[in-house]
């Protein structure tokens, strides 16, 4: 999975239902470790505003 | 900062403050971290409390009151309404406002506060959690406590690193969007709440007024609803039927859990409290206060192990117990409840709305609102009525 960072609003939504504690967010920025990430698309469903698209 | 203090709190939130304050009254030395520049920005949240929620906690003070709420209007998705009362005892907050407040009231009890650090892991020594790895203005420091409090909000990473499972399922979870909207005309003192498959699927938009020309004006859809449509389409659909003249002075996107209290909020020499825990009213999505009542409870518990010096899961479990007996247990039935909230088609909310109509606008409750809902399922009707004895709320 992959964040768009120019729309990504560094909710925290997406950390909530991950299963792989694969996303990390600072005061900056939202960051998917591909490494942990599953593809299971949680985030990506549950994203408000759309930021995260698949793909590495 | 020194570089050891009996207690650390991660995240200064209402339940990050409260909770330290408390620990620092009773007696701990303690340490408050916040990531951001300030605590309480940017504010997720349509910002709706009851003010006997949030008055056991700080004096009332009209810096961080937007609004008085007297009347709600439940509008069902065929347009039909029904009015409840509640005589100016919910309030609108200004968040950001509030929020320090909160910080400021724990500072004023000990609590050292630091903003701009960034908890970015556990340290342990011999298999226990020995302190907390922060990342201060690009600096790593290590900072040494015998009691970490997670209150690190809905984005909770403290309880993984402690080996806590934390996720939630994309059903318990809504997706949210809010704008403050300026420039509309609407009453300062009574909210809104739409539902319907059209409108909010799995949730509801809401119109909390923060005065008579502006209002935050937000959507939940429940996160398995979300991915075709996403919130921000239902919401501008919704705008620019009930407010095409509304500017967007502010806009928001967040997540509400809408789980119940997790499995484990609780392990050796570590406790998690507020959204870290998912300590959120599931049927309302309301978790200020909730959250306010669980750092009450962790922080006193936290202090009480530094004196007894015992800091193992089985002695803060103390903190669990006490959740459970003032909110806990109730947010259980509530969760079921909004389970079977999410299977209501738009008849049964029409026929909801419908008989809400006929009771008296000050004798009832969204939890009576919802009881309603349930009625067929006589298991989860008795369930409801023993948790609302047990916590002397009235039904109707
Ligand atoms: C759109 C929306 C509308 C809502 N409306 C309402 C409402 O009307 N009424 C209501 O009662 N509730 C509402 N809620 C829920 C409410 O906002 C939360 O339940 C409440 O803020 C939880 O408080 P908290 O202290 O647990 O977490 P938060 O308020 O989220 O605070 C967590 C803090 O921790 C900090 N933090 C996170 N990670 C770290 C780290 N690693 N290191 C240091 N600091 C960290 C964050 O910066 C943040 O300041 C709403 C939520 C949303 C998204």
């Amino acid at each position: 999975m992959k964040i768009i960072k120019n729309l990504c609003d560094i909710c925290g939504t997406c950390v909530a239902v991950c299963p792989a504690d694969a996303i990390i967010v600072s005061e900056f920025e939202v960051v998917i470790n591909n490494q942990k990430c599953t593809n299971c698309s949680n985030c990506l469903k549950v994203c408000p505003i759309k930021a995260i698209k698949e793909g590495e | 900062m020194k570089n050891k203090y009996d207690v650390i709190v991660i995240g200064g939130g209402p339940a990050g403050s409260v909770a330290a304050k408390f620990a620092s009254e009773n007696g701990a030395s303690v340490l408050l971290l916040e990531r951001d520049r300030e605590a309480g920005i940017p504010v997720r949240c349509a910002e709706g409390v009851s003010l006997k929620g949030i008055a056991p906690f700080i004096e009332i003070d009209k810096r961080w009151i937007a609004a008085q709420i007297d009347v709600a209007t439940l509008f069902a998705p065929n347009g039909e309404s029904a009015k409840m009362h509640n005589n100016g005892t919910g309030l609108v907050l200004e968040r950001r406002i509030f929020d320090t407040a909160l910080c400021e009231e724990a500072v004023k009890f000990g609590v050292e506060f630091v903003t701009k650090a960034d908890a970015i892991d556990l340290t342990w020594k011999n298999g226990k959690i020995s302190g907390v790895k922060i990342n201060y203005l690009n600096e790593i420091l290590e900072i040494e406590c015998d009691v970490v409090i997670g209150a690190d909000g809905v984005e909770s990473r403290v309880g993984r690193w402690a080996g806590i499972k934390t996720n939630v399922a994309l059903k318990d979870i809504d997706t949210c969007i809010q704008y403050t909207l300026s420039g509309i005309d609407i009453e300062e003192n009574a909210c809104e709440f739409y539902f319907g498959r059209d409108v909010s699927p799995g949730g509801y938009v809401w119109v909390f007024p923060k005065n008579k020309n502006t209002a935050n004006v937000g959507i939940g859809l429940a996160g398995h609803f979300s991915h075709a449509k996403g919130p921000k389409k239902f919401l501008d659909e919704f705008i620019q039927k009930r407010f095409p003249n509304g500017q967007k002075i502010y806009t928001v996107c967040g997540g509400v859990t809408t789980a119940d209290t997790l499995p484990e909020i609780v392990h050796d020499n570590i406790m998690l409290v507020g959204d870290a825990a998912r300590q959120v009213n599931p049927i309302t999505g309301g978790g200020i206060v909730q959250g306010m009542i669980a750092g009450s409870i962790a922080g006193k518990v936290a202090a009480e192990a530094v004196q007894k010096k015992k800091f193992n899961k089985k002695f803060l479990k103390k903190y669990r117990k006490e959740w459970d007996k003032k909110i806990g247990n109730n947010q259980k039935v509530m969760y079921k409840i909004k389970e079977k909230v999410l299977e209501m088609g738009d008849e049964k909310f029409n026929s909801l709305v419908k008989i809400c109509q006929n009771i008296p606008a000050d004798k009832f409750t969204v939890k009576a609102l919802f009881s309603e809902a349930v009625k067929d399922d006589p298991r989860l009707v008795l369930e409801i009525a023993k948790t609302f004895v047990k916590s002397k709320l009235k039904l109707k």
